[in-house]
C-alpha cells in the first residue's frame, strides 16, 4: 500500500514531490525493505537516494557547441534563425530539390505527398491525404524537418534561406498563405494551420475501457 | 585448409554424387522434418547442407570442431528478419521463451543506420539545466548501472491479410526484447540539475533523419533509461549504437536510437514524428497525439501460418505482453471464442515485458478456430480488432492491438483470421 504511494508520488515527480517521496520512502523504509522496493519497480529512485549530489562525470558543454546541434524549432518559434522566405523563391529551390520525390506539384509522389488534395472522393487518395494542409498542427514543424531531414539524399545540406523559401512554398501551395506572404521568425508561428484543433492528447487510460 | 585456431577442417565438402542428392537428401529432409516438430520447419536446406548431415551420419566417429573465438548459429537453423525499405520484422514464429537474438532484432529507422565511432560519440544535455553538459561513452559507463527486461514495439505494428496467409512476423513482428543496461535518465537529469519548471524534454538522434520526438519530463524520472548494451553486449548498430533512449512499455519511435542530445524544455517540440506521424485519428474528426503507451497485446505463434497441424495434443505457444505494467492472464480459445481457459504463463512474468504462455489442447481433427487474449494488471482486456475500430470511428492506424485468431482447416492447415 505505502509502496503504491511511493510510485504514484514518483510518476507525477515535480521539485516539491521529489522531496514528498524521499521522505515517504524515509518512513517506508522500516515497513518493507528497500532492497524488495527496488526490485519490485525497475524504475522507480529508491535505489539513488544514498547517490553523491554529483558524481563529477562529463564537462561542461559550451555554447558553440550546443549551438552547432541545436536546430529545432518550437510552436513558439524560438529556434528559428535569422532571415525570411519567399513564395516564389521557394518554388525554384522545390524545383530543383524537392520535385523528383515528392512530385511536380507535391502530390505525384513517389515519396510522400506534401500537399493536400481537396475533397477527393478516391478512398485511396482519401487515405493518403494527410498532409501540411489538413494535417499538420503547427507551420514551425514545416521548416524543423526540411532543415533536419531534407532532402533525404542530402539531408541537412540546405542553408536556412533555401528552408525558409521552402516552407513559404508549401505553406502556399496548401493554401495556407497567400502568394506574396513572407515567411520569418515572427510570421511562421502566426500562420493558421487548420488541423491544430483537431488534435487531442492520449484519452486512453488504464482499466478495460477500450479507446 | 586450417582455420583460424590453426585446426583442419573435420568436415570437408566433397562433391556432391547423384546419390547424395536423391536417396541421401531424401532421407535426411524427412529426418529433420521431424526432430524439429513444434517450430515453423520449412525445408530449406541447400544442397551442401543436405550433403553436410549426410556426412556426418554418427557424430560420435569424428572428432568434432574445435573451439572458436564467435559461436555460431547451427546451419540447420536459419531464423531471419522480413525487411522491407523502412523496417526489418523479427520472426516471431521462430523464437522460444521470450528474449530476441539481438540480430533478429526489429528495426525501424528513418533513413538508415548510421556508423557512429564510439570514441567520438558524445550525449548533449541542456536547456532549462543548471549546468549543460557533455558526456563521453567512457563517461556514461561510470555511471551506476541500471538493466531490465522489457519489450520494444513499434506502434504501427498490424497487418492483416484477406487470404489468410500471413505469419506472425508479418502480423506483428515488430516487436522484440532484450535485456538493456545502462544509466538512468534520473540520474544524468540530477548531475546537469533539470530546473523544476521543465516539463518536457527533446530526444535527437544522430541518424540522417536526425530523430526527434518530445518527452514527458515525469517518464524520465520514472524509469527512462539511456543505454548502451543489449542482452550483454555493445548496443547494435541497427538497435542504436552506441546509446539510445529506453522508455520502457512506450512506442518504439521514441525510444531514439543514436541519441546524441536532450534538451529541456517547458513545453512539447511538436515535431514531424509527433504530428504528421505517430498520432492517430479515433473519430469525431479528433486525431491522437502523444499516444506513448503500448496497449496489451497478445498473439499465438504455434501453431500459426504457415504451419500445418496434426490431430492429437498440440501445445498452444505465445507471447503476451502491456506497456502498462505486467500481463496477469492470458486467456486462450479452442472453439472460436465460444469459450476460454487459462494459459499458464512463464515465470517470472516481468514489467512491461513479452511473457510467454502455453496451453495443452488435444485437437479432434475438426475445423475450428484457436484465439488468445490477455489482461494486464490495470484490468485492461485485449479487444478484438472490431472493437477497436468501433472505438476508433473506424479508423485504422497507429497503436492496433487486437485479438489474433487462426483457423486450422480440416487438413491441419493454420491460416490468420481477423477478428
Ligand atoms: C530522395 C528523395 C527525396 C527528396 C529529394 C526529398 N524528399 Fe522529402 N521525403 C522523402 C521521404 C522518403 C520522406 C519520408 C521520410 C520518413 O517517413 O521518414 C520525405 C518526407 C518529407 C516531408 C514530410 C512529409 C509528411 O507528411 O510527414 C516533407 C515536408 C518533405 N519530405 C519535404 C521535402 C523537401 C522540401 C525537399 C526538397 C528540399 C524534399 N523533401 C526532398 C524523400 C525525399
Amino acid at each position: 500500500m505505502f509502496c503504491q504511494k511511493v510510485r504514484l508520488t514518483q510518476e507525477n515527480m515535480t521539485k516539491s514531490t521529489v522531496l514528498m517521496a524521499a521522505v515517504c520512502l524515509l518512513f517506508s523504509i522500516s515497513l518493507t525493505s528497500l532492497q524488495s522496493l527496488t526490485t519490485a519497480k525497475n524504475g522507480g529512485q529508491a535505489d539513488t537516494l544514498h547517490y553523491p549530489k554529483s558524481f563529477g562525470f562529463g564537462r561542461t558543454a559550451t555554447l558553440k557547441e550546443i549551438a552547432l546541434l541545436d536546430t529545432d524549432v518550437r510552436p513558439d518559434g524560438k529556434g528559428l534563425p535569422a532571415g525570411s522566405g519567399k513564395v516564389s523563391e521557394g518554388k525554384l529551390v522545390y524545383a530543383a530539390k524537392c520535385s523528383g520525390c515528392h512530385g511536380a506539384t507535391g502530390v505525384e509522389g513517389p515519396n510522400d505527398q506534401l500537399v493536400t488534395i481537396k475533397n477527393p472522393t478516391d478512398p485511396k487518395v482519401k487515405a493518403r491525404n494527410k498532409t501540411i494542409g489538413n494535417y499538420w498542427p503547427y507551420g514551425t514543424t514545416v521548416f524543423d524537418y526540411i532543415k533536419r531531414a531534407m532532402p533525404f539524399n542530402q539531408p541537412g545540406s540546405l542553408t536556412d534561406q533555401e528552408v525558409y523559401n521552402l516552407t513559404a512554398f508549401l505553406l502556399h501551395e496548401n493554401g495556407l498563405i497567400k502568394a506574396d506572404d513572407i515567411i520569418n521568425a515572427k510570421t511562421l508561428p502566426k500562420v493558421v494551420m487548420p488541423a491544430r484543433d483537431f488534435f487531442v492528447p492520449d484519452d486512453r487510460r488504464d482499466g478495460p475501457e477500450i479507446r | 585448409m586450417p582455420d583460424q585456431n590453426g585446426n583442419k577442417p573435420l568436415i570437408t565438402e566433397k562433391k556432391i554424387s547423384r546419390r547424395t542428392l536423391l536417396g541421401g537428401a531424401a532421407t535426411a529432409a524427412v529426418v529433420l522434418a521431424q526432430t524439429a516438430s513444434g517450430k515453423n520447419f520449412q525445408a530449406a536446406l541447400t544442397k551442401s547442407e543436405l550433403h553436410l548431415i549426410e556426412e556426418i551420419e554418427d557424430p560420435t566417429k569424428v572428432p568434432g570442431v574445435r573451439p572458436g573465438t564467435l559461436g555460431t548459429r547451427s546451419p540447420f537453423e536459419k531464423p531471419v528478419k522480413a525487411p522491407s525499405d523502412i523496417s526489418s520484422r523479427t520472426p516471431l514464429q521462430d523464437l522460444f521463451g521470450t528474449i530476441t537474438p539481438s540480430d533478429l532484432h526489429f528495426e525501424r529507422n528513418h533513413n538508415g543506420v548510421p556508423a557512429i565511432d564510439p570514441a567520438k560519440y558524445e550525449l548533449v544535455i541542456h536547456g532549462m539545466v543548471n549546468r549543460p553538459m557533455v558526456f563521453t561513452l567512457a563517461d556514461l559507463k561510470r555511471f551506476p548501472s541500471v538493466s531490465r527486461i522489457a519489450f520494444l514495439e513499434c506502434s504501427g505494428n498490424y497487418r492483416g491479410s484477406v487470404d489468410g496467409k500471413v505469419t506472425p512476423q508479418q502480423i506483428c513482428g515488430l516487436t522484440s526484447q532484450s535485456e538493456w543496461t545502462g544509466v538512468k535518465l534520473s540520474t544524468l537529469f540530477r548531475e546537469v540539475g533539470v530546473s523544476p519548471k521543465s516539463t518536457w524534454f527533446l530526444a535527437e538522434g544522430g541518424d540522417a533523419a536526425v530523430m526527434t520526438r518530445s518527452v514527458p519530463i515525469e517518464k524520465g524520472w520514472e524509469d527512462a533509461i539511456i543505454c548502451y548494451a543489449q542482452n550483454g553486449e555493445a548496443i547494435r548498430p541497427e538497435q542504436g549504437y552506441p546509446v539510445r533512449l529506453f522508455l520502457p512499455g512506450w512506442e518504439g519511435n521514441i525510444n531514439v536510437k543514436w541519441l546524441r542530445r536532450i534538451e529541456l524544455s517547458d513545453q512539447p517540440f511538436q515535431t514531424r514524428q509527433e504530428t504528421s506521424k505517430y498520432t492517430e485519428a479515433i473519430g469525431g474528426g479528433k486525431i491522437r497525439q502523444f499516444s506513448f503507451t503500448i496497449d496489451a497485446r497478445s498473439i499465438i505463434t504455434y501453431p500459426s501460418y504457415p504451419q500445418k497441424v496434426e490431430k492429437g495434443w498440440i501445445e498452444i505457444r505465445g507471447i503476451a505482453w502491456s506497456g502498462r505494467g505486467k500481463v496477469v492472464r492470458v486467456e486462450v480459445s479452442t472453439d472460436a471464442g465460444k469459450t476460454w481457459k487459462l494459459a499458464e504463463l512463464q515465470d517470472p512474468v516481468m514489467d512491461k515485458a513479452h511473457t510467454a504462455f502455453r496451453y495443452l489442447w488435444n485437437w479432434n481433427g475438426q475445423p475450428t478456430e484457436i484465439l488468445s487474449r490477455t489482461v494486464d494488471e490495470t484490468g485492461y482486456v485485449q479487444p478484438f480488432l472490431k472493437d477497436l475500430l468501433a472505438a476508433r470511428g473506424g479508423n485504422m492506424g497507429y497503436h492496433y492491438n487486437p485479438v489474433t485468431a487462426w483457423y486450422i482447416q480440416n487438413d491441419g492447415q493454420v491460416l490468420f483470421k481477423a477478428t
